[in-house]
C-alpha cells in the first residue's frame, strides 16, 4: 500500500495548487536561465553571423563592438593579399534610431559589400541585396514586412529581405544594407555641418572608412598566425573568432551576464527554501498520523518513503508545470530565452536533489515523533 | 517463546517503576507496579490526571521504556531492567492492538484501508490485507461502510472501524486509551460489550483506560493508580 500516493490522491486539489504554486516559482527560474542564456547567444549573434575567422580593426583597440573602430576602406584589399586568407569583406555597424508607422524604431545597422563576407546568415524571406542603393534586409523582430520603406539618415530604404534571430548584444534587430549606403549614414555629415567645416578650412573626412574587415582563412591557415602576421605587417589589431567572442561575453555583457546568473542563483537558493518549508510543513501537519503509524508498528522506511516520495512527486509535478508554462511563454518575451535541453535537465537535477535534500528536514522530524503521543497522553 | 497456557496471564509486570528526570526534579510516575492479565480478561486502568495511567499503558505498550522492573507479554519476557528486544516496533505489530481515544484513524485511507494497512505492514500481501480487513469490518458489523473515509464516518463507526483495525494482526493483547471517551453512554455501552466479545472470541486480555463511570460495570477487574502506585478493586467499586 503506497501510503504517498494515497495520502496525495486524497487531497489531490490541495497538493495540485502547491505543485502550480512551485511550479510557478521553477518557471520564473526555467526563465532567468533562458534570460541568461539568450543574453550570451544574442551577444554572439552578429559576431557569429558572417562565418569569419578574423576581425581586423583599428590598431590597440578590441572593436569592432566593444571599442570603435574606423580602418580605411581599402584595408579590406591589404588583407587579402596576406598568406591563409581565402575570402574578406569589410563592415560597418552602427546604432540608429528612427521612426515607422508613428512608433520609435532602434535598429542595429550593419552595412556590408553584396557579394562578400558580413552579409545576413540566413533569408527566411525576400531576397538579399541586389542593388548597391536604398534596399534593405531587416530581421524579423523589428516588426517590418517586405515592402516596408523605413528611412535611415537621410535616405528611405525598403525591406526586400528578412531574417530571423539576427539582434545585437542590447537586443536591437539588425538591419543590413551596403556598404555604400552605411558609409553614408555613418560618416556623411548634414549638409550644414559640411559647408562650415569647409568654411574652416578643415579637409572632408573621406568616406570610405569602415569598421572592420572580416576575414576567412584556408582550410590549412591557423587564425593566431594569421592574426600575427596581420599585426606585425599591416600595423592593426587582429582578432580571431574565439578572441571575439570571448571579448562580447567577458567584456560587453560581462556585467549583465553576471547579475542575470546572481539573481538566478538567488532565485534557486529561494525555491531550495520554499520547497524544504512545503515539505516540512506538509510532514508536520501529519505528525500525528506519523505517530499513529509508528505506534502500530510502521517502520522507519515506510514514513521515510512516505515523505520523500511527496517531495519528489512535488518536485516533478512543480517542475513540469513550470517548464511547460516557459515553454509556451518564452517567445512572448521581449528578447530572447534560449532553453536548452541541458538547461532544463540540469535544473530538474538541481530540484530533484533539493527536494530530497529538502525531504531530509520533514524525515527528521517525523522520525523524531513520538508514537506516545498517538495515545493523547 | 513459548505461547502461555490458557490459564497464564497475557500481560505480566512485576515491579515496573518508572521515574522522570534526577534529583530535584525527579518525578515517580509509576512505583514497582505488579499486574497480571489474564486472557479473555477485560481490565480498566483508573486514576486521576497524572497518576501514572497513560505511562503504565506506554510501558506496556513498549513505547516507553521502564526505569526498572521486569515484563511479560504474550509469554514473551520483552523488559529485565532493560528492553530484551532489539525490534519493538515488530513486537507492537505482531503482539499489540492499540485503540484511542479520537480513533486516530488516516485521514487519507478509507475505511477497508485503514485496516488493511497493519496487515500490510507485516507483509501480508494487498489482497490478504483488504480480505482480512473486510473479514473484520464486517465481523463489528460496518462492513457496509468499508468503503468510506473516516470524515464521513460516525464516531461509533469510527472507533468500530479503529477496533478492527487494532485486531487485524490478531494480537492478543489490546491497549485502549479512553475508547468510550468521545461516545454517547449507548454507544458506549456498545464499544463495550464489543470489546468483551472480542476478548472472549479472540482468546485476548484488554486494558483500558477510562474515567468512563457508566461503563465501570463492564470491566472484570478494575485497577486503580494513585501517585504511581497500582491498588485493585471490585468492578462496580471504583473508589
Amino acid at each position: 500500500m503506497n501510503l504517498a500516493y494515497r495520502d496525495v490522491r486524497h487531497s489531490l486539489g490541495r497538493f495540485l495548487l502547491t505543485c502550480a504554486g512551485l511550479g510557478l516559482l521553477l518557471g520564473v527560474v526555467l526563465a532567468m536561465i533562458g534570460i541568461y542564456r539568450g543574453l550570451v547567444i544574442e551577444a554572439l549573434t552578429i559576431a557569429r553571423a558572417p562565418a569569419v575567422d578574423l576581425w581586423v580593426v583599428e590598431a590597440g583597440t578590441r572593436g569592432p563592438f566593444a571599442e570603435a573602430s574606423r580602418i580605411p576602406g581599402d584595408t579590406r584589399e591589404a588583407i587579402a593579399r596576406v598568406g591563409g586568407v581565402a575570402q574578406t569583406g569589410s563592415v560597418t555597424y552602427q546604432t540608429v534610431e528612427t521612426e515607422h508607422m508613428a512608433r520609435k524604431l532602434r535598429l542595429y545597422v550593419i552595412g556590408y559589400e553584396p557579394g562578400r563576407l558580413g552579409g545576413p546568415p540566413r533569408l527566411v524571406a525576400g531576397r538579399g541585396l541586389a542593388r548597391s542603393h536604398y534596399e534593405l534586409v531587416a530581421d524579423r523582430s523589428a516588426g517590418l514586412v517586405l515592402g516596408d520603406r523605413v528611412q535611415l539618415g537621410r535616405e528611405v530604404f525598403t525591406v526586400i529581405g528578412l531574417t530571423e534571430q539576427q539582434v545585437n548584444s542590447g537586443g536591437d534587430p539588425a538591419v543590413y544594407i551596403s556598404l555604400l549606403d552605411a558609409q553614408k549614414l555613418q560618416f556623411d555629415m548634414a549638409p550644414p555641418a559640411a559647408r562650415q567645416q569647409l568654411a574652416r578650412g578643415t579637409a572632408r573626412t573621406s568616406l570610405d572608412t569602415v569598421n572592420a574587415v572580416v576575414a576567412r582563412l584556408l582550410p590549412n591557415a591557423t587564425p593566431d598566425d594569421v592574426a600575427e602576421a596581420v599585426r606585425r605587417w599591416k600595423h592593426l589589431a587582429a582578432i580571431t573568432q574565439e578572441g571575439q567572442e570571448s571579448i562580447l561575453t567577458q567584456s560587453l555583457v560581462d556585467r549583465a551576464r553576471r547579475q542575470i546568473g546572481l539573481f538566478t542563483s538567488l532565485l534557486l537558493v529561494v525555491s531550495a527554501v520554499i520547497i524544504a518549508l512545503i515539505i516540512y510543513t506538509m510532514t508536520m501537519e501529519k505528525l500525528k498520523q506519523i505517530a499513529t503509524l509508528k505506534l502500530i508498528g510502521a517502520p522507519d522506511r515506510t514514513i521515510i518513503g512516505m515523505i520523500v516520495q511527496q517531495a519528489l512527486a512535488l518536485g516533478l509535478i512543480g517542475f513540469t508545470i513550470g517548464a511547460t508554462l516557459i515553454l509556451n511563454v518564452k517567445d512572448y518575451f521581449p528578447r530572447r530565452v534560449v532553453l536548452e535541453p541541458d538547461n532544463v535537465l540540469v535544473l530538474a537535477a538541481i530540484v530533484f536533489l533539493v527536494c530530497l535534500l529538502s525531504s531530509g528536514l520533514g524525515v527528521r522530524a517525523a522520525l523524531r515523533a513520538d508514537p506516545a503521543t498517538a495515545l493523547g497522553g | 517463546m513459548a505461547k502461555p497456557e490458557p490459564h497464564e496471564p497475557l500481560v505480566r509486570l512485576r515491579n515496573v517503576s518508572k521515574h522522570f528526570g534526577d534529583g530535584e526534579t525527579r518525578v515517580d510516575a509509576l512505583k514497582e507496579v505488579s499486574l497480571e492479565v489474564f486472557p479473555r480478561e477485560v481490565v480498566a486502568l483508573l486514576g486521576p490526571s497524572g497518576s501514572g495511567k497513560t505511562t503504565l499503558l506506554n510501558a506496556i505498550g513498549c513505547i516507553l521504556e521502564p526505569s526498572s522492573g521486569w515484563m511479560q507479554l504474550d509469554g514473551d519476557v520483552v523488559y529485565e531492567g532493560r528492553w530484551l528486544r532489539s525490534d519493538l516496533r515488530r513486537l507492537r505489530l505482531d503482539k499489540i492492538g492499540f485503540i484511542f481515544q479520537f480513533h486516530n484513524l488516516l485521514p487519507f485511507l478509507d475505511a477497508t484501508d485503514n485496516v488493511a494497512v497493519v496487515p500490510s505492514l507485516a507483509g501480508a500481501s494487498a489482497a490478504a490485507a483488504r480480505r482480512r480487513a473486510v473479514e473484520l469490518l464486517d465481523y463489528l458489523e460496518v462492513g457496509h461502510r468499508k468503503s468510506a473515509f473516516p470524515a464521513k464516518l460516525s464516531g461509533g463507526e469510527a472507533q468500530r472501524v479503529a477496533i478492527a483495525r487494532a485486531l487485524a494482526n490478531r494480537p492478543r493483547i489490546i491497549l485502549a486509551d479512553e475508547p468510550t471517551a468521545a461516545l454517547d453512554s449507548k454507544r458506549a455501552g456498545i464499544v463495550m460489550d464489543l470489546l468483551r466479545k472480542l476478548a472472549v472470541e479472540q482468546d485476548a486480555a484488554i486494558i483500558a483506560v477510562t474515567h468512563d463511570e457508566k461503563i465501570f460495570d463492564r470491566f472484570d477487574r478494575i485497577f486503580h493508580l494513585r501517585d504511581g502506585r497500582l491498588d485493585q478493586t471490585a468492578p462496580g467499586q471504583p473508589e
